[in-house]
């Protein structure tokens, strides 16, 4: 088996939260709780879930933004928290992002060509020709014309503005973007665009992607492996196609169910949730979804359900763990 | 059925300070709405979607101006209502459910003040008996424990909850039709299934007619009998949606569909639409879908095309359609 790109283990993120006056006394939202999963060279990691799930947390580990609480992450192979400074230049070289909004992450004051070569002069000491070289080709790949270098930020449509945020990840040749809600803010006739040039530009590079959206079938399109997020917690992680397919945790299941069709015919099975996502603050004891599932039993509110292979991926749900009863039979 | 909503030749346009420059942000639309019905007009930004539904209402900034067309609600036509009139039709016989529910309600009044306030003014109750109305509508839009919630406020409520108190604002006065703007796209995707589910409950109870505006093709399929595609401020294309989604008669329709991932589909390569949306205040010319079609005609560049019925209460803005009759 290849070395995978980048490797989270057991990856734990709190954050304080100050309580009472004078901040005395203090509570932990717990971000990101556990989490464990591996993106391989060239693939495609989605991850899916709800406000406050922690998906933008884990994206922020990755990117070094945030350190983890506990936990490791490990990048090709050696743990990130042995990293001496060169090794962190490098490893921050090696990961880049593109986010949502286009517009909040271009600064208006600069020209196209200083916002894509800022990473190279900073990074690495290109004389002038060389980086005006470099634009340019990544201009090209990106599909804008040459000219673009010399315009500002306001002079670009919100498609063409992503293309920009993407030439300036790609300027540094990393191994791993982490796509942060990449398509969200665009017009619906760009979004295809977009994902097209993405998963072009990984097959012609050979990038991996850290792919976070709530967009489900976009997920379910670009990603290799699909990670589902609650309150901090992977419940479910395995080959996209199969659990798109057949998702087996109930949230899984509720959160495909609750996607919108694409045709008015098509009819899901409509899996109810109720009530909305508690607070990370206080995270319900034992399995975190089991006040919304429509299949809790007794053991979920006392016992925390592992992540267990089942049917071919990785789920956390006691349907599927200890004694084998039917799915039916459990939910009556 | 009878006809609820009939709007022909609505035209709205923004004119700047000087007056030397329009933009046509509605340009030439017409559809109708039978009572109970529900009709979803979709575009991307910049489409006209937003401005046509403020014109339906005349909710529109100082800027713009309705320069033809009729809006016949229950017969009349509201163009010509006086402004006191207006007043009493809007939150009353229509209501409006906007996106960012923040923005809807006031954070310095409580949820029972607001919820009664629409009661109180359009049907004189007191506010002992709007109030009790209040908490009915709260159950109506499943707010648990409405007893109690009435005397907070909206930051004390979650996204969700704040959207459905919206609703429950919306339909207090039993309006006739309903006008939603984009209401789930501030939602969380379960909470979205839930909001969504719970207007079509209200619409089924209450017998509403609604518009839903929104860029999203996925809730004009789970929510919609008519769809209205608008593009650079034209309704380019109008029907059931089943003869929409199985037979698009308009190229930017037929992309528009192809272009959106779909769960359980292996292509791939997404079918994308090239170019950009235009900029609304300077269309290019003729059709101004034309820099962006993959059919386009010499014919396209130079003249728009008009509305032409393309079967049974269908229309399309579009010179194939032409061919096609």
């Amino acid at each position: 088996m290849t070395v995978p790109i980048l490797e989270a283990r057991n990856l734990t993120k709190h954050f304080p939260v100050k309580r009472g006056l004078l901040g005395r006394g203090s509570d932990v939202v717990r971000a990101v709780d556990d989490v464990s999963f591996a993106i391989e060279p060239g693939r495609t990691l989605g991850v899916v879930g709800e406000s406050g799930c922690g998906k933008t947390t884990t994206a922020k580990l990755v990117l070094h933004l945030e350190a983890p609480t506990s936990g490791a992450i490990r990048f090709e192979g050696r743990d990130l928290q042995t990293f001496d400074g060169g090794a962190l230049r490098e490893y921050r070289r090696s990961v880049q992002a593109v986010f949502q909004d286009p517009y909040a992450s271009l600064n208006p004051r600069m020209r196209v060509g200083s916002i894509i070569a800022e990473p190279l002069v900073t990074n690495e000491s290109l004389p002038a020709g060389a980086a005006r070289k470099r634009v340019a080709h990544l201009l090209e790949v990106v599909g804008l014309p040459e000219r673009s270098a010399d315009l500002f930020p306001h002079e670009f449509s919100g498609g063409q503005r992503q293309r920009i945020a993407i030439a300036r990840a790609l300027a540094l040749s990393p191994k791993l973007v982490v796509l942060d809600e990449p398509v969200s803010a665009l017009d619906v006739s760009i979004r295809a665009q977009i994902l097209n040039l993405l998963r072009d530009l990984q097959s012609r590079l050979g990038l991996s992607y850290l792919f976070i959206a709530h967009d489900l079938a976009a997920v379910a399109h670009m990603s290799h492996t699909i990670a589902v997020m609650y309150l901090g917690k992977i419940v479910e992680i395995g080959n996209a196609e199969t659990v798109a397919a057949t998702p087996r945790h109930p949230y899984t299941q509720a959160l495909f169910s609750a996607a919108l069709p694409s045709h008015p015919d098509e009819k899901r099975d409509e899996v109810v949730v109720t009530g909305e996502v508690p607070s990370p603050l206080a995270p319900p004891a034992g399995c975190r979804f089991h006040p919304r599932c429509p299949h809790a039993m007794a053991r979920c509110s006392a016992e925390e359900p592992a992540l267990l292979p089942e049917a071919g991926r990785l789920v956390a749900c006691h349907l599927y763990t200890g004694v084998r009863v039917s799915v039916g039979a459990a939910a009556r | 059925m009878s006809l609820l909503l009939d709007v022909r030749g609505l035209s709205t346009h923004y004119v700047s300070a000087r007056g030397t420059r329009v933009t046509r942000a509605v340009d030439q639309v017409s559809f109708a709405l039978e009572e109970g019905e529900t009709l979803g007009i979709v575009g991307e930004s910049g489409s006209g979607k937003t401005t046509l539904a403020l014109s339906l209402l005349r909710l529109l900034p100082p800027a713009a101006r309705i320069v033809a067309g009729e809006v016949r609600f229950e017969g009349d036509d509201l163009l010509r209502k006086p402004a006191a009139e207006m007043r009493r039709i809007r939150g009353k016989r229509i209501a409006m459910i906007l996106q960012d529910p923040m923005a809807s309600l006031n954070p310095l009044f409580t949820i029972g003040d607001q919820v009664a306030e629409p009661i109180r003014i359009h049907e004189g109750a007191g506010r002992r008996g709007a109030w009790v109305r209040a908490r009915e509508l709260l159950r109506a839009v499943r707010i648990s424990a409405p007893e109690l919630r009435v005397r907070e406020y909206p930051h004390q409520m979650s996204g969700g909850m704040r959207q459905r108190i919206v609703g429950a604002i919306a339909i207090s006065c039993e309006p006739r039709l309903l006008i939603a703007d984009e209401p789930t796209t501030s939602l969380d995707v379960t909470i979205q299934a839930q909001y969504l589910n719970l207007l079509r409950d209200l619409q089924r109870a209450h017998h509403l007619a609604m518009i839903f505006i929104t860029h999203n093709l996925g809730i004009v399929a789970k929510m919609c009998d008519r769809v209205a595609v608008m593009y650079a401020g034209r309704m380019v294309e109008g029907g059931p949606i089943r003869k929409i989604f199985n037979a698009p008669a308009h190229p930017y329709t037929k992309a528009l569909l192809e272009s959106i991932p779909r769960l359980g589909d292996g292509r791939a390569r997404l079918t994308a639409i090239d170019g950009q949306p235009p900029d609304p205040a300077n269309p290019p010319a003729g059709c101004a879908f034309h820099p962006r079609c993959p059919r386009v005609m010499d014919h396209c560049r130079k003249e728009a095309p008009p509305e032409l019925v393309v079967g049974e209460s269908q229309t399309a803005r579009c010179w194939l359609a032409a061919d096609r009759r």
